[in-house]
This record gives structure tokens, sequence and C-alpha cells, in this order.
């Protein structure tokens, strides 16, 4: 029976067999994550401002993202008119798939990736540049002012930041010489980056969290300007895909500090082995400090938020990363590929 | 077969887009559909091995480039039916542009040779124990270096031109200065008064400045 299945897998059918289940094995997990995360930062932001947060559905409230669920799908569907009808419904499926698509190459323990190419971090930095996009198509398409204008602020923002991002991964990958995700981990054994880089590791989290749209620099919905930005149009389902959009960046971006920086799934303490578990808390803990943020910082101003892009982590990140370089040139210590 | 199903389809996809690229009449479908293109062009760098080349271009060109091209298509009020008007009258030359292309084209074609090692070498692009990335970058870095050099210079010069074209000294602008409003301290901007009763307050010139 066994013989068969591993003889069966190893066939051209099989393989594809093998990936879809792998892919269900890592989705399944991913998507409850994005359903409880809703759960969780309203707790989290319950108990920092002295409140219970959901606790009527089910025990402790944790029944709440179900009920929010088939609240959002009993709801009517509204495409204004006016709107591009085919980009309208198009936007909001892009911008979970594209969050959802990225996963496939994040290493979850020492050889788990789905798919463990070369390029990695690469494929990464594609996907999350393609985010932008479903942002765009939604302000355009839905023939909105006010979601206009949250497209074009949350467009600008997104790649003003995504340029400070590349440069803080490019000084990590002059550390490894490999753009492996896999290998970006192992080449944590002795020392996790997050302590050497420390300084971009602040940037990278900070980027992220201008780059998933979140709070302090959710200007792309400022509520107080402009209603919600770039989705006050949606209703329903759709609106509910670019809100579980959100939540699964930043899961994705918490994954991704955790293997540049914080040492994917190695253990952090010497006896203990390495493993799912140890990632899962790492990217808890960084999912935790993107809540608590949320519940403490008020909103930047649009030229401030520029001022940091552009002024302030562009010339940082281009200096250390050249700093990086020449030390660990002078020091001999810059790996070989 | 798998790949060359794959290749064939997203080949299919790419000459499709393209194609509406041109023919489509809405200016945001056709930046939508040059995306695509540049997505599916992608597809098949890495359909051909060379990872590193279909990523660098879907960062480059559709995360940052066809961005901006949106952005500006968006922000247009194009008038179509105004631009088609003269259509009628300048197919003529239009064509007559493509057939001389088209022309010159044909010519380079028809007389290309290749070295007689390169079709052996094209079959064995990167060394088998190196990733295709690193090849790529030993290839730069070392034999190509003046040319890799120069065309980071042409990409300065283009920069520091865009610049110049668009940077202008705002005289009036309202600039905050950061530095200046965190030096400030309580006793430079505010001094408490016990005014008179009927009499008022009246500030001097040099304070008024001040603010």
């Amino acid at each position: 029976m066994i013989a068969t299945l591993q003889a069966f897998f190893q066939t051209d059918l099989g393989i594809v067999v093998l990936t879809l289940l792998e892919a269900l094995a890592l989705l399944v997990p991913l998507l409850i994550g994005v359903a409880y995360l809703t759960w969780f930062e309203r707790k989290v932001m319950g108990a920092i401002q002295l409140r219970k947060g959901p606790n009527v559905v089910g025990p402790f409230g944790l029944a709440q993202p179900f009920a929010d669920a088939i609240k959002m799908l009993f709801k009517e569907t509204i495409t204004p008119t006016g709107a591009d009808r085919v980009l309208f419904t198009l936007a909001p499926m892009l911008t979970f798939g594209l969050a959802i698509v990225a996963w496939a190459v994040i290493p979850v323990n020492n050889h788990w990736g789905i798919a463990n190419i070369n390029v990695g971090i690469l494929y990464l930095f594609a996907v999350s540049s393609l985010g932008v996009y479903g942002i765009i198509i939604a302000g355009w398409a839905s023939n909105s002012k006010y979601a206009f204008l949250g497209a074009l602020r949350s467009a600008a923002q997104m790649v003003s930041y995504e340029v400070s991002m590349g440069f803080v991964i490019v000084t990590v990958l002059v550390c490894v010489g490999s753009l492996n995700l896999n290998d970006i981990v192992l080449a944590q054994r002795h020392i996790w980056f997050a302590i050497p880089l420390f300084p971009l590791f602040v940037i990278f989290f900070i980027s992220g969290l201008a780059e998933t749209n979140r709070a302090p620099f959710d200007l792309a919905e400022g509520e107080s300007e402009i209603v919600a930005g770039f989705f006050v149009e949606y209703s329903a389902m759709s609106f509910a895909l670019f809100f579980l959009g959100e939540y699964a960046n930043m899961i994705l971006i918490s994954a991704m500090t955790t293997v540049l920086f914080l040492g994917g799934w190695l253990s952090p303490v010497p006896f203990l082995p390495g493993g799912v578990l140890w990632f899962l808390l790492k990217v808890l803990l960084c999912l935790f400090v993107f809540v608590w943020v949320r519940a403490t910082l008020p909103r930047l101003r649009y030229d401030q938020l520029m001022a940091l892009g552009w002024k302030v982590f562009l010339p940082i990140t281009l200096v250390y990363l050249v700093a990086v370089a020449g030390v660990l040139e002078y020091l001999g210590w810059l790996p070989n590929a | 077969m798998i790949v060359n199903l794959a290749f064939y389809f997203f080949s299919f996809i790419l000459l499709a887009s393209a194609v509406m690229v041109v023919t489509s009449r809405n200016p945001v479908h056709a930046v939508l559909f040059l995306i695509l293109a540049f997505v599916n062009a992608a597809v098949l760098f890495l359909l051909a091995g060379a990872e590193f080349l279909a990523f660098i271009l879907a960062i480059v060109y559709v995360g940052a480039v066809a961005v901006l091209f949106l952005f500006v298509v968006m922000m247009l009020d194009v008038d179509f039916a105004a631009l088609k008007e003269g259509f009628q009258r300048y197919a003529p030359v239009g064509a007559l542009v493509a057939l001389v292309l088209f022309g010159e084209l044909f010519l380079v074609v028809s007389g290309w040779s290749t070295l007689a090692g390169a079709p052996a070498a094209r079959l064995y692009p990167t060394p088998d124990n190196l990733t295709n990335t690193a090849a790529l970058g030993n290839l730069i870095y070392t034999s190509y270096l003046p040319l890799f050099q120069l065309s980071g210079m042409v990409l300065l010069v283009a920069m520091i031109g865009a610049i110049v074209l668009t940077h202008r000294d705002r005289k009036r602008s309202l600039h905050q200065k950061l530095s200046a409003q965190h030096a400030r301290t309580p006793e430079q901007t505010l001094r408490l008064v016990r005014p008179e009763l009927g009499a008022g307050v009246s500030v001097p010139a040099s304070e008024k400045e001040a603010t």
C-alpha cells in the first residue's frame, strides 16, 4: 500500500496531486489564521483600551469571525453606477489572491516550503509589489472621487516604502549569499540577523506597516478625510475580500520578518529543537506588535509619511547597505555563493 | 510535454494581450493588458530557465514602471473621439512607415548569422554548479563591467535630467522646519502678561517678527 503510494507520488500526476495537497495543508491553517487574526486584534485592542472586546458569540467570543463571515455572505453586493464592472469585481480577488499566492515560497520548517526556489526572496518581493494593482484598480473602477483619492494615496505610499524595503532585503542577501529563503534561515544558525542588523530590522518592520496600509500609515482609508479610501464603494463579500487580504498581508509581512531577521523556524533556546511552533510563535509576536502599534500611535500626516520614506529610510538603508558590504569585504566574511 | 503546452499557453496570452493593448478603446484597459503582457513575458523567461530575469522583469516593469504609467493614464482625461478623427487621413502614412520597418526587419533577419560555437553554448546557458543569479552576476561584474557601469551612468544622467526638468524652486511654499520647531522653548514663544483693565496689550514689532 505505502509502496504503491510512494510510486504514485513519483509520477507526473502524483507530483501535481502532492503539490495540491501541500498547498491545502498550508492554506487551510492560513485562512483560519486570517479569520482568527481579526478576533485576536479586537481582543488585544480591547485589552489595551480597557474593554472586553468580542465576548458574546461562543466562549470568549471565539465564534465571532464566523458570525462576521456569515453576515458578510448574506449582504447584498452593490455595484455603483458608472463602475467598470469587470475590473470592479476583479480587484478584490486580485488583492486577496496575491496575499495568498506569496505563501508558496515561505519555509515554515526546514525544506517545508511548497516551492523551494532559488530566487524565493525575489518572488516574494515581486508578488508584494503586484499588490498595489488591486488597490489602484479598485479605486479607479469604483468611479468615485474618494475611492480614487484613496487609491492614489495608498499606491504612492506602497511604491515609496518598497524602495527602502528592497535595500533592506539586499543587505540581508549580502550577508547570506543566496536568494533562497531556506538558506536565509539556515544562515542565521549562529546569530539572528535582527541583532547585527538591528536598525534595518526596525526599518523593515515599519516599512511593512506602511506596505500593508496599517496604522499609523493607514492614510489610504483615513476615515476622517476620505471616508474609507479605495474600498468605499465595496460591500458584502467583495469588501470582506479586501479586509481579509489586508490581514493576510499582515501575516505575510510578519512571516517575511521572521524569515529574514528572526531566524525562521530556528529555536532561540540552544537545547530545544527548532520547528513549526517556533515559526508560529515568532509570527504571532510580530502580529502582536502590529496590533499594539495600531492601538498606540496616531495617524501620520501625508507629507510626514512621504518624508519618512524618502528622506529618512531611503538614505539610511542605502548607506547601511554600502557599509555592511564594505565591512564584510574588509573582514573577508563575504559568503561565496 | 507539460512545459511545451505551458509555453504555447503563455505565449498565446502574451500575444493576445499585446493585440489588446493596441486595440482597446479604454486607455486604462490598454495599460492593464500591457501589464498582463509583461507578466506573461516573465513567465516565458521562467520557462526558459532564466528565473532571475523573470522576477526582475516582474519587479521593475510590473511593480514600478507600469504603476506610474497607470497613474498617468488614469489622471489624463483623453478624448478618444478627437484622437481617432484623423485616422482615415493619416492611415497611408502609417502604413508606409510600417512597411519600411518591416522591410528593415526582414533584411536584418534574413542576413542573420551566428558564431560557430553559439548554438552549442546556448544549450548550456549556466555552468552546472552555479545558480542562474550567480552566473549572471559573475558575467556582469567581470567581463562586462565597463558596459554595466556605463548603463548605470546613463540611468543616472536620465535621473538627474528628470529632477532638473521637474524641480522648481517654489519661493512661497510652506515648508515645515522640524529642527527649528523642536528647538523652540516656552521662553521664546510665550510671555505671560497681566493687562490693565481697558488698556489691553501692545505687542512690540520685534516680537511680531519672531513668530
